[in-house]
């Protein structure tokens, strides 16, 4: 099997991001970057297919700035095969980058294409969905458990309810959620391998994919601040506040 | 202008989150809700109660027991021209399925809409929450998902009309192999009014049952943060937060949770926060509208007894 797995370069999760003055955006000037967290998961799980035996060939793929060079690596050195960058300067929507990544799908012709299930920038939770319908495949999302049986997936979801399990037949799409797996840290002799790997840049304009943008950002706000309250010092004390708020629902 | 929301429901109830929904919805025009799946009476009679609504529009078909997104994808395609909005709430099911539709459509969705100001501009977070975006979409037609938590419910009521959808020509392509359900009568999660979170700090599956004694004593919902879900205490439907759920109770009280940026993602609607924390510096003993520092396996017994003393019950 040949898994195509989707990485992006986003602000690292750790990050308080603050919104520029202009209210344009977020700052993103000297932030730490790194890869979204929920690819990782992603990458991981391509990686443990391969070791077991189930996987053949782990291609990632990128879209955006020259830097997002570095996520392709750290991919390559948890133990992918090669990497494609296709290289984007500033925001592109969702549906673009599902775009793209049908071309690359088109070009590649993985069994399987694993992504995360979010982008902690846009919080957007699409790509995957986008893809899987672009390309008329089958999807589990919010995967927290993935198992090859015959010649499908048997796909474990994270669901409102709890947790499903479905199986799908490939080529198929899945997204990563965080209980997949626990990502490896690539020691140093991996990262080191990882940069004799091949590793390909292409242009957003070899696609010839519509990128143009549908939506219009108006402005990006800071979120409501919330007053600090105070410390309470006992007891009784937290139990009285917590029965003022009762009755006070009790009015509604 | 007409707008469809599609309902999401479980075991033959109806998602609590509707009537919020809907209520939304109503602020775009005249709501239809779309109820598919094999032996929904139950889920339409509902849905038909719920105040705003003129039609439920009902898809009957063993194919769309599940609510897959590739099931439900050709139906709504089938269904959009006759809507200027197509909404659905913005958890398991919408989620999975409004992006692919809009993939289908050539369109960009709106999700996670936390407020509506007008037929074509929406508020959205991103980062967490540590920042809203306002979008406006020139688009023909608007495929959104909205948080449930960000609106009021409609009232009930309602006798909508009620018509049959075709959807013979409908297949899913998953199999259904297993559903782990957790089971008990607390309130909807994401719905509630009260809500009792619990961290790592509990220490076990076996303690953390000191929470839902006390979420019991209130009648609230369950929460807990990804780290006591991964540790195995709490199953993955209780986590709040950024890939959790979403909530905006009326009060929230986080029992040994430290307030990390992606657990108060989930929580920056409640009305008031309590925090029972050992740590003066923790995030949310700072963010608190109250907060009691100290020990909470001492603190909450004691708690639940003065509760207890008092006579709360609900
Ligand atoms: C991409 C991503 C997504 C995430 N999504 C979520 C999410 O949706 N929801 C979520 O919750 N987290 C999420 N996280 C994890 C998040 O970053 C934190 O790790 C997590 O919220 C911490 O949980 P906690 O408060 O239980 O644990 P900790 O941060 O370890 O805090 C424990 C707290 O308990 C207090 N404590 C310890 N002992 C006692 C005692 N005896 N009495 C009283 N207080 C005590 C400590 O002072 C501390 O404040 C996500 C992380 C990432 C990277
Ligand atoms: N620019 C990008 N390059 C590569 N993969 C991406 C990009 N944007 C999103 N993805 C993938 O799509 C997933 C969901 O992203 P989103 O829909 O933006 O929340 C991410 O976890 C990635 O796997």
């Amino acid at each position: 099997m040949k898994i195509l797995v989707a990485v992006k370069r986003v602000v690292d999760h750790a990050v308080r991001v603050r919104v520029r003055p202009d209210r344009s955006g977020v700052e993103t000037d000297n932030v730490r970057m790194s890869m979204n967290p929920f690819d990782k998961h992603a990458v991981e799980a391509a990686v443990a297919l391969n070791e077991a035996g189930r996987a053949d060939e782990i291609v990632i793929v990128s879209i955006g700035p020259k830097q997002a060079n570095d996520v392709i690596l750290t991919a390559l050195a948890m133990g992918a095969h090669r990497g494609i960058l296709i290289e984007a300067e500033g925001r592109l929507e969702t549906l673009a980058v599902a775009k793209l990544l049908k071309a690359a799908a088109d070009e590649e012709r993985p069994d399987l294409v694993l992504l995360g299930k979010q982008a902690v920038d846009d919080d957007s939770n699409h790509v995957g969905q986008m893809l899987a319908g672009l390309l008329d495949w089958p999807q589990a999302t919010f995967a927290s458990g993935i198992k090859v049986v015959g010649n499908g997936l048997e796909v474990t979801r994270e669901v409102e309810f709890g947790r499903t399990t479905i199986a799908i037949p490939l080529p198929a799409v899945v997204t990563a959620d965080l209980r997949l797996n626990m990502p490896r840290n690539a020691g140093l002799p991996m990262v080191m391998r990882a940069r004799q790997k091949p590793l390909t840049v292409r242009s957003i304009a070899e696609f010839g994919v519509d990128i143009a943008p549908r939506l219009e950002i108006e402005r990006v706000s800071p979120p409501p601040e919330r007053e600090g309250g105070r410390i309470v010092t006992g007891v009784s004390e937290l139990a009285a506040a917590i029965t003022a708020e009762l009755s006070q629902l009790e009015t509604l | 202008m007409a707008v469809l929301v599609l309902a999401e429901h479980d075991l033959g109830t109806l998602s609590a989150s509707t009537a919020r929904i809907v209520a939304a919805a109503a602020e775009l025009g005249a709501v239809d809700v779309l109820v598919a799946g094999e032996g929904v009476d139950q889920v339409t009679i509902a849905a038909a109660a719920i105040a705003g609504v003129a039609h439920v529009r009902v898809a009957q078909s063993a194919e769309l027991n599940g609510l897959s997104a590739e099931a439900l994808t050709p139906l709504l395609e089938h269904l959009a021209p006759d809507y200027t909005h197509v909404i659905a709430a913005a958890a398991s099911v919408g989620r999975d399925v409004i992006p692919r539709l809009a993939a289908k459509l050539d369109l960009m969705p709106v999700t996670d809409v936390i407020a509506i100001l007008g037929p074509n501009r929406f508020e959205r977070p991103i980062y967490a929450g540590n920042a809203i975006e306002t979008v406006t979409s020139n688009q023909p037609r608007h495929l959104l998902t909205i948080r449930a938590s960000a609106f009021r419910p409609a009232a009930q009521g309602n006798a909508a009309l009620i018509e049959p959808v075709d959807a013979s020509g409908v297949v899913a392509v998953a199999r259904f192999v297993a559903a782990h359900r957790t089971e008990g009568d607390l309130p909807d999660l994401s719905t509630a009014q009260i809500v009792v979170g619990g961290g790592v700090s509990l220490g076990s599956a076996e303690k953390f049952a000191l929470v839902e004694q006390l979420a019991g004593k209130l009648g609230a919902a369950v929460g807990a943060t990804r780290a006591a879900v991964d540790a195995g205490y709490a199953p993955n439907d209780w986590q709040v937060g950024q890939t959790g759920k979403i909530i905006a109770p009326d009060l929230y009280i986080a029992v040994g949770i430290s307030g990390a940026l992606q657990h108060l993602a989930g929580i920056q609607g409640a009305k008031k926060i309590i925090a029972i924390n050992s740590d003066p510096e923790a995030p949310l003993v700072k963010l608190a509208d109250y907060a009691l520092v100290g020990d909470l396996f001492e603190i909450v017994p004691a708690l639940i007894a003065e509760l207890e003393r008092l006579g709360v019950k609900r």
